[in-house]
């Protein structure tokens, strides 16, 4: 098969159920109503020559090659624009059109540069296409009048140019970045011939622009005018396969564009269902670092941590691990054995992870990165609606009238969903922001919020309850649906505790600092709605109250009946591409896959006949548990996968310490990160692009990930963790993830119906997918809650006090640090930092209010030093007002500033979910670094040594 | 650096505080469960060893009805 371009109906489907039939050309055919005749024609197998128009953005009608007769109408009406009608009868050629279309393509080509055969978009350009559509064979205006040739690119964007001599003006570009990606950066200036594309002001190249690199202009241009900088490079792919990005948890589908091995662009699939083909910067264009001169390629083992590292074959290191993990635990038990397994690999790999720690080292110590992001959303919304997960698709949004936003930051952090979002925003959907800082989402083009609640960070269960409390007191409950569908007495408790007087707004303002009207304002907005959609991210569950602001939030869903249809539910943003999957995948310590407890006999029995080994019932050690234990002595050995803990996890120095005190610690990753400071094995990753598995987003959706190149160190991810398992006796045989897959099928009720096949025929599944949903759950909770063992239990309401947090401001301490992350990087940095990315964010940034900055004579670009009672570091500031007097904020995507040294071991009392959003801090101006980063960057380097030659090994 | 012995403490009371407005009874019980569902058994160990004067009430109770709890039961666990 060679490669085609995706199919392009240019205009959008029609989601009307009404059918419509016309003739088309002497064909009878039958399309959805709403749909334009250019659509009907090509959903039909037949063809109308177009240049303006494309599938991902409104009509626009205006270069009149999509010409048509229509029987009993005038002229020649624009296909493009015009719907189909029933009994319609439709010519699509004839010699008046031929006429009409050749002499629109002659204007358009007089003015193109005829340089195709040297041209990037040669044999992928529908200028090319459509001008052979047309029989176009002579231009007879000459090719020498006034034109737009030999104007130079804007090469600023480091990964697209724009060529303005190759472009035609068709404004596709600028309706896609307005209705596709919300950002309204580009324009066309001028008029008739001298109109040009332009992004932003007038002085502006797409890097200084509002422009921030999705690929939407880029997808949708129909020239090499917006081209990816790689296909100039590399030329036309040969082929493509579908995969899905491994960065954010919204899980685009792209097809990756092959030559051979060599990825040439990732585009967004049109057909994947969390994207419906849009992407961001990171997904689309961030994947340079799978090449990284960085990449470590080859196993490495050493004795001790202050030794250099010497590369060895895998046999070596594989023997090297089994030895020191068989004696650790001859000496020391089990129990003294762990594992951490990654939201970045795939549920595959993950599952293996947890096999191995479970029935290979006989513990339970096994746990993942989702514990310090989202476990409050594991624990809060298993134990309101008994299910670990949100509760919508994010089709859904399409359908809210409200959407109440709190401690996320869509457009940074879930970009393609945050589109999705703001689409629905400048349809008229109502918006409600709860959030310490005035995200971009608060104001942008066309978009603003009702009402933005700039509550004091650590307070949410406070400003939820007051919410909850105007709800019930001012009769806003829907009492049936709760009658109908939760615990009548549960609520009533819940009820009562809410409308107690010191709930109310008024009450808890000092507390809040949010103004008790704008709270009232916010509440009764969103219990009025007919739809209405609470979305939310880290900034609920990294709190010392994490899990109790999961349940507020599911409380308030339950009592305004905004559960189980489009259009409602709760939310979470998943952060990394694969923390529902490793959630779902049995990650923590106290449960088997699909959310069942450890020290369920009848659950564990079916592991133990599976796997043929007997299981611990007891819950181990959770991520800061481990380490608490590795310094009492009784944790000595751990396996990490895909993860920076010593970078991720918060208090550095309590994550070193633990780290310095284990006897092993194998690192499983494609780089040397923070943490393989500390380790005594390294084992080569793959990337997303070298493994074939699965990864489930923040909507359950499963879908595959496919091998397009081989693994640079040999293996795929799995196939190392079986190896490790074979190492120490297990004698796994896995062929391929699909085997692995059948085996979670076999063993977790929700995944049942999941499998391989199914996902290549079907694209993805959402779970559970079982006998009662046999093809999947787009919406969850629709007549029951999915809770207990038949999965039709009530809802739950839970009473959540507020409990103000230890972390407290001071006379040392006086302002609230937190913390969150920006676009272009992503998590840790590890990957982002490796690619061009890192011309948005060179480095981490202190943003703060002009009058605190003001009081310690700070100006934006000056060094500061940010101080807690955990730890200093120092960084630059950026004075702005998007966050309140007193608030700091920063982000935390690169080593050298560890903003986790200032960051405290408190953290969320029902799951250890660290307190990254609340740290009490100084800040003082700074002449340079700290100590800390002195001395860390001491020894990063000492530590990152490799002898260049494998030596004998010192006995 | 803090070792086991010191979360334990400020799990417990963390724990227990989430659960007062549920009044005593109710939040000793919910305490111990959730004690009982996710805590390694080197911690509850801890815990059990701890002087009890270091937890809040709630948490003190709650640990030792864990603790006369495994012990009527024979310490079978670990
Ligand atoms: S890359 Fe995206 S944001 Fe930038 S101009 Fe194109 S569509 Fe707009
Ligand atoms: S840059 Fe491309 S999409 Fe934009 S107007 Fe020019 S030809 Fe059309
Ligand atoms: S990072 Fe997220 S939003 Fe961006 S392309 Fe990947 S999955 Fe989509
Ligand atoms: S495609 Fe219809 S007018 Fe351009």
């Amino acid at each position: 098969m060679s490669y085609e371009h995706q199919p392009d109906f240019g205009t959008s489907a029609s989601r009307s159920a009404e059918r419509v039939t016309l003739t088309i050309d002497g064909r009878d055919v039958t399309v959805a109503q709403g749909t334009s005749v250019l659509r009907a024609a090509r959903e039909n197998g037949g063809d109308i020559p177009s240049l303006c128009a494309t599938d991902s953005v409104k009509a626009f009608g205006s270069c009149r090659m999509c010409l048509v007769e229509i029987e009993g109408r005038k002229g020649t009406p624009a296909s493009c624009t015009t719907p189909v009608e029933p009994g319609m009868v439709v010519h699509t050629q004839s010699e008046r059109l031929a006429k009409l279309r050749r002499g629109v393509m002659e204007l358009y080509i007089s003015d193109h540069p005829l340089d195709c055969l040297t041209c990037s978009a040669n044999n992928i350009c529908e200028l090319q296409d459509t001008a052979a559509e047309v029989g176009l064979r002579d231009v007879r205006y000459g090719y020498d009048g006034a034109n737009h040739l030999g104007q130079q690119p804007d090469l600023s964007n480091p990964y697209f140019l724009f060529a303005p001599d190759k472009c035609i003006v068709c404004s596709r570009c600028v309706r896609a970045c307005d209705e596709v990606q919300g950002t309204l950066a580009l324009t066309v200036d001028g008029r008739g011939f001298a109109s040009k594309i332009s992004a932003g002001q007038a002085a502006d190249d797409f890097l200084t622009s509002e422009c921030v690199s999705c690929g939407a202009c880029v997808e949708a241009c129909p020239t090499s005018a917006l081209i990816e900088k790689s296909v100039k490079q590399l030329g036309k792919p040969e082929r493509a396969v579908i995969t899905t990005c491994a960065y954010c948890g919204v899980g685009c589908a792209f097809r990756a564009e092959m030559k051979g091995e060599q990825l040439v662009r990732m585009v967004p699939w049109k057909q994947g269902k969390a994207n419906r083909g849009h992407s961001c910067v990171k997904g689309r264009f961030a994947w340079g670092y799978a090449n990284h001169k960085d990449r470590i390629t080859s196993p490495m083992i050493r004795e001790r941590v202050d030794e250099p590292w010497r590369k060895v074959g895998w046999e070596e290191a594989l023997a090297f691990t089994a030895n020191r993990l068989n004696a650790i635990k001859a000496r020391h038990g089990a129990r003294a054995l762990g594992g951490i397994t990654s939201s970045r690999c795939t549920n595959e790999e993950t599952f293996l992870v947890q096999k191995l720690v479970r029935a290979g080292f006989g513990s339970n110590n096994v746990d993942t990165c989702a514990r310090v992001c989202h476990s409050p959303t594991g624990y809060g919304l298993k134990t309101t609606f008994g299910t670990s997960a949100g509760t919508q698709d994010f089709d859904s949004v399409e359908h809210a009238d409200v959407m109440l936003v709190i401690g996320a930051n869509p457009t940074d952090a879930h970009p393609v969903f945050a589109s999705r979002m703001k689409r629905r925003l400048r349809e008229g959907a109502q918006l409600i922001v709860i959030d310490p800082r005035r995200i971009d989402l608060v104001k942008s083009p066309h978009v603003e919020a009702a009402h933005h609640l700039a509550l004091q960070p650590g307070t949410n269960v406070a400003v939820l309850t007051a919410m909850a409390h105007v709800i019930v007191t001012e009769g806003l409950a829907d009492e049936a649906f709760v009658k109908e569908r939760c615990d009548w007495d549960e609520y009533q408790d819940w009820a009562r505790f809410v409308s107690d007087e010191r709930h109310s707004p008024e009450t808890l303002e000092p507390v809040t600092r949010v103004p008790a009207v704008e709270l009232r304002g916010a509440a009764r907005l969103y219990a009025s709605a007919k739809n209405a959609a609470i979305y939310y991210g880290l900034g609920v569950t990294e709190h010392s109250q994490g899990s109790s602001t999961v349940m507020a939030i599911a409380n308030l869903a339950m009592a305004t009946g905004n559960i189980g249809r489009p259009g409602v539910g709760v939310n979470p943003l998943r952060g990394q591409n694969n923390v529902q999957g490793a959630c779902d995948m049995g990650s923590f310590p106290h449960e088997l896959s699909g959310y069942r407890h450890i020290s369920d006999s009848a659950v564990r029995a079916s592991f133990e006949a599976d796997w043929g080994v007997s299981l611990d019932p007891e819950p181990g050690l959770r991520i800061p548990n481990m380490f608490d234990a590795a310094i009492d002595g009784s944790f000595r050995a751990i396996y990490i996968q895909g993860e920076d803990i010593l970078q991720s996890d918060p208090n550095t120095q309590h994550v070193a310490a633990g780290l310095g005190a284990m006897e092993l610690v194998i690192v499983h990753d494609l780089f040397l990160n923070e943490t393989a400071n500390l380790a005594h094995v390294f084992l080569p990753g793959s990337t997303f692009l070298e493994k074939n598995g699965t990864f489930t987003n923040a909507e359950r959706r499963i879908q595959p990930v496919r091998k397009v190149m081989e693994p640079a160190a040999g293996m795929e991810d799995w196939e190392v963790t079986q190896a490790l398992a074979n190492a120490i006796g297990l004698g796994w045989n896995y062929a391929h993830p699909r085997e692995i897959l059948a085996e979670i099928a076999r063993l977790t009720p929700s995944f049942a119906g999941v499998s391989w096949e199914r996902l290549e025929q079907e694209g993805s599944l959402q779970w559970p997918v079982n006998e009662a949903n046999p093809d999947g759950s787009p919406v969850m909770h629709v007549d029951h809650f999915v809770r207990g063992p038949d999965g039709k239990g009530k809802g739950r309401f839970v009473v959540t006090d507020y409990v103000p947090t230890d972390e407290r401001t001071g006379p040392r301490f006086p302002l609230l640090l937190t913390t969150g992350r920006i676009l272009s990087q992503y998590n840790v940095g590890t990957q982002t930092r490796r690619t061009a990315n890192a011309q948005w964010h060179e480095e981490d940034l202190l943003e703060i209010h002009p009058t605190d900055a003001e009081n310690r004579g700070l100006k934006t670009g000056d060094l500061a030093r940010l101080a807690s009672r955990t730890g200093e570091t120092t960084l630059r500031v950026t004075v702005t007002d998007r966050v309140a007097p007193g608030v700091v904020y920063t982000t935390f995507h690169h080593p050298a500033t560890q903003a986790n040294v200032v960051t405290t071991e408190f953290s969320d009392w029902a799951t250890n979910c660290p307190e990254y959003k609340v740290t009490a801090v100084q800040v003082m101006p700074s002449n340079g670094p700290s100590e800390w980063q002195h001395d860390y960057a001491d020894l990063t380097s000492r530590s990152r040594r490799i002898v260049a030659d494998a030596r004998e090994p010192a006995e | 650096m803090s070792g086991t012995a010191q979360s334990v403490v400020r799990m417990a009371n963390q724990i227990a505080r989430n659960f007062a407005a549920l009044g005593d009874e109710a939040a000793i019980a919910q305490t111990a469960e959730h004690i009982v569902l996710f805590w390694d058994p080197r911690m509850k160990a801890t815990a059990f060893a701890l002087d009890p004067v270091q937890f809040s009430p709630i948490a003190r109770a709650a640990i030792d009805r864990l603790k006369a709890g495994i012990e009527g039961a024979d310490a079978s666990v670990d």
